[in-house]
């Protein structure tokens, strides 16, 4: 019976640890689910960090070895015997010199792996920023997202637009993080590590992405109820699609005659308290920016996809796409709110 | 003491009314009933956030699930950690250490009995006030109820823009009330241990839980006077017009997060330091040999409690401290890891040439081991701190500080269980029940917790009430709260046993494990008085030297 339990137990913990090797390999390689794998980098600072972690792994890979096996071999090899019932073993106290062993051995390999991290700790952090570098202001609501590009005029929301980063002339972006309100942290795991927005503390992070396409992630640090659903979406652009997205940005919002009457509903009813339309009486800024609504894939951040109906149904009823968002039901009539949801889908 | 005049006093005390032995409950101020008073009311705050963690675990089963509100799904993770840090496993440690350390040391009491009664209510109260706020926290039409903060109530979010009604209040409250509850009890520990050792037990005589209990209250004194501070100025800024964490008036959101993890991290060594302390008796006795270089495990304590009031920015990684400041915090950081690693070593070493008995306070402790070198790994893998910015605030997180206190804390208090609850109650836990409680137990734990890094990694947060699809986490989620399930089945496989084995547990004696502390020299349960003669000691196995006269431990020391 003895001997039962501890093999199970032997193979309980070796399925654990297998468990947790193959679990962190197959994430890596599989591409369905990889969209916010730490350990599938695409830009400079999620790299370096890669590389760190797999010598942090590697490192605390072999102390698991040598101590698992010497837990395992003491367990099953000083085992009692119910013949030696009532005989006591040899009562050691302690040995000076293994204790030594011990201890040195564990200090020096805590000084390997503190100089490994501080290097990667001052690369990746205090990096200098190139005069190539895009420059975005990123301010966190609850639970949006606001990107404000300084030096190109641009005001938008949720939807991060970037450039692709040619290592052989790097074009990386520069994020200064600010909090509206409460504690953020911005996440794309496949990009860079995350920081956190907090009011009244500005930090900065960057990435250069080597490869183009979106990158997903979400808030990391608890915001308040709607903190699930403040997800994070980074296109990566070519530098000619960034261009023309950037040229598109800073236009003004198209104003379309036959659909006055929902821009007056638009105008004339709180819509315009907290959303702003460039060129517009609306200047409201408690909002996301809705100048150039319809060229973003989604809406409440990233909580829906960006259609008519998804449109009506967040304008009048917002707690059935993201209960305790912010925005408020409008109680519109259907004639106004399909005049309102006409006009929204002229914000091209 | 004769079995004769025990069986009269037992006769005595099980003729009184109802009433009167309630009363004697309420007004006792015997260590022994107080600490049993702390693990019961432990016991019931582990129940309730045990539900608390099963609710979470539903609610996660799968993306876009709505079993329940974002709201209440807040809540039940506010509620769930806050319950278990400070109404679960404080009480339960205080309660082993108030049982025990007199008992340890050939005391008869503790050193201020009536301030060790007066903390056990104040921490009770405590709990008591924070599960109150579900009826009295909304204050204001359209205020939530019962807290919604997180545990850490990072400013602002605990400011009254954000938080408006009660709720926190009643949060704010319960963990300054239940606060000053453990500064008592922690000066008591250290005032019993020094002063109130019997003749012959030198402090380097104690017995390891007595001198990781000293060490453990010495920490509750520097950690929890800044998180009792903190939340004075919080009630200053919410009632008095401060503006300590006010951001939107100029106060500071980073002050909030130094002052939560300076008793945050401190607050970890708190809980694991009595962790330690029952596996330095419990696999000694099951060894058959005494405990490997004690003087080393001391040190390492001592070296544990000073290095870890120095690292608790390493719980703030990502909040953009510059690079010699995320430095110094990795190395105190990786450096922790040192005389906790010398701590396995040595408990391997007692191990090593002994006659392992595979009892279930054994099988909890070792289950601990794997563990809790598991849960140190993963720390100093988050210690590497650009692998930290991509693992904070992520499941990896999550998984490894359950890690941590439930592989590591909370195993190692299953094996004190079995191993003291024939000392506090005169019966023997079941075996049987008890080795369906282990493996149930492990096999949930390890279900849950060692899947649940795999989502972290995969780019969850914590704190979410629900996930997209498409991003690989729905399998995982649901594997997760399986474990849970069978952890929570595991639970009441021990409650059932707590309890059967009360009423029809075999006789315990007074030394059913052969057991070498003072302790297990009285009987089970042990008199008001503890001792009929103070007894003396000449080494740190008293009951060795007894057993062994002619080999006592005295030689050797």
């Amino acid at each position: 019976m003895r001997c039962t339990h501890k093999s199970i137990a032997n193979v309980v913990v070796l399925t654990v640890a297998l468990l947790l090797c193959s679990a962190a390999s197959e994430a890596a390689h599989s591409p369905s689910t990889g969209l916010t794998n730490i350990f599938s980098p695409e830009s400079t600072p999620a790299k370096s960090i890669f590389n760190l972690s797999m010598f942090v792994l590697a490192v605390t890979g072999i102390i698991f070895a040598v101590v698992f096996t010497l837990l395992v071999y003491s367990v099953v090899k000083f085992r009692g015997n119910p013949a030696d019932a009532g005989r006591e073993p040899a009562q050691v106290y302690g040995s000076t010199q293994i204790e030594l062993a011990w201890t040195i051995i564990p200090i020096l390999i805590v000084v390997v792996l503190f100089l490994a991290t501080a290097r990667v700790i001052h690369a990746v952090q205090d990096a200098p920023k190139p005069a190539t570098a895009v420059e975005v202001t990123v301010i966190g609501h609850q639970f949006w997202w606001e990107y404000r590009y300084p030096r190109l005029g641009i005001v938008t929301a949720n939807e991060l637009h970037i450039p692709v980063s040619d290592p052989a002339h790097p074009t990386p972006t520069f994020l200064q993080l600010l909090s509206a309100d409460t504690d953020h942290s911005f996440w794309i795991p496949q990009l860079a590590g995350k920081t956190d927005l907090i009011p009244n503390h500005p930090n900065r992070m960057w990435m250069d992405p080597q490869r183009t396409g979106l990158f997903l992630g979400q808030c990391a640090q608890y915001c308040g109820t709607q903190h699930a659903k403040m997800l994070l979406r980074v296109s990566v652009d070519t530098p000619e699609d960034f261009g023309a997205w950037v040229r598109a940005q800073q236009r003004p919002a198209i104003q379309d005659q036959k659909v006055a009457a929902g821009r007056r509903v638009f105008e004339t009813t709180a819509c315009i308290n907290c959303h702003a339309v460039g060129g517009s009486a609306a200047n409201g800024r408690f909002g996301p920016d809705l100048t150039h609504l319809m060229s973003r894939e989604t809406i409440a951040s990233g909580a829906a996809e960006n259609t008519k109906e998804n449109l009506r149904l967040w304008i009048q009823k917002p707690d059935a796409i993201k209960p305790g968002s912010l925005m408020p039901a409008m109680q519109l009539s259907d004639a106004d709110l399909d005049a309102l949801v006409n006009y929204l889908e002229t914000l091209q | 003491m004769s079995s004769d005049a025990m069986a009269i006093r037992n006769v005595e005390v099980g003729s009184l009314p109802l009433v009167e032995t309630l009363h004697g409950w309420l007004t006792t101020v015997d260590h022994k009933r107080l600490g049993i008073l702390y693990i019961l009311s432990a016991l019931l705050f582990l129940a309730i956030g045990g539900v608390e963690a099963l609710i979470i675990r539903i609610q996660l089963m799968r993306s876009h699930n709505d079993f329940v509100s974002p709201e209440v799904f807040n809540r039940m993770f506010t509620m769930h950690g806050t319950t278990m840090i400070f109404f679960v496993a404080m009480p339960i440690l205080f309660g082993f250490a108030n049982y025990l350390v007199p008992l340890m040391i050939g005391a008869r009491d503790m050193a201020f009995p009536r301030l060790n009664a007066f903390s056990f209510w104040l921490s009770f109260l405590g709990g008591l006030l924070l599960y109150f706020s579900f009826l009295g926290g909304s204050g204001l039409y359209g205020a939530g109820n019962a807290p919604d903060v997180g545990w850490w109530a990072y400013a602002p979010l605990g400011a009254r823009a954000f938080s408006p009604g009660h709720s926190s209040d009643y949060w704010t409250f319960a963990l300054l009330v239940s606060g000053f509850g453990s500064i008592g009890t922690a000066i008591n520990i250290i005032a019993t241990v020094l002063c109130m050792r019997c003749p012959g037990m030198k402090l380097s005589r104690m017995p390891l839980l007595v001198w990781l209990n000293l060490v453990m209250a010495g920490m509750v004194l520097i950690a929890i006077t800044p998180l009792s501070a903190a939340q004075i100025m919080l009630v200053i800024d919410r009632y008095l017009g401060g503006h300590f964490f006010d951001t939107q008036a100029g106060g500071s959101a980073v002050l909030w997060m130094h002052f939560f993890w300076i008793f945050g991290h401190p607050e970890v060594y708190v809980l694991v330091i009595p962790a330690f302390a029952f596996l330095s008796e419990i696999i000694p006795v099951f060894s058959r040999k005494p405990i490997f270089g004690y003087p080393v495990m001391v040190a390492a304590t001592v070296a544990i409690g000073l290095v870890s009031t120095s690292v608790w920015a390493h719980h703030m990684f990502t909040i953009g401290m510059n690079s010699y400041a995320n430095s110094f915090f990795a190395i105190t950081t990786m450096a922790v890891g040192v005389p906790t690693g010398i701590k396995i070593f040595n408990w391997i070493g007692t191990m090593w040439g002994g006659r392992i008995q595979f009892k279930v306070p054994m099988l909890f402790c070792i289950g601990f081991l794997f563990q809790f070198l598991i849960a140190g790994l993963t720390g100093i893998i988050q210690a590497a701190v650009p692998f930290d910015w991509q693992l904070s605030l992520s499941y990896f997180v999550v998984a490894h500080f359950h890690y941590v206190i439930v592989g590591g804390i909370l195993f190692a208090l299953f094996g004190a269980f079995y191993y003291w609850y024939p000392k506090m109650t005169g019966r023997m836990l079941s075996e049987r029940l008890g080795k369906w409680h282990f493996w149930l137990f492990l096999i949930g734990f390890h279900l849950t917790f060692d899947v649940m890094h795999v989502p972290g990694l995969l780019g969850m947060p914590r704190r979410i009430y629900t996930y997209e699809p498409g991003r690989g986490w729905d399998t995982l989620n649901l594997i997760i709260s399986i474990g849970a399930f069978i952890q929570a089945i595991a639970i009441l496989v021990f409650v059932a046993n707590l309890i059967i084995s009360y009423f029809k547990g075999a006789k315990a004696g007074n030394d059913p494990w052969d057991a070498w502390t003072l302790e297990w020299s009285t009987s089970s349960p042990p008199p008001a008085y503890n001792f009929a003669t103070v007894p003396v000691v000449a080494s740190r196995r008293p009951l060795w030297d007894l057993k062994h006269p002619e080999d006592p431990d005295n030689q050797y020391e």
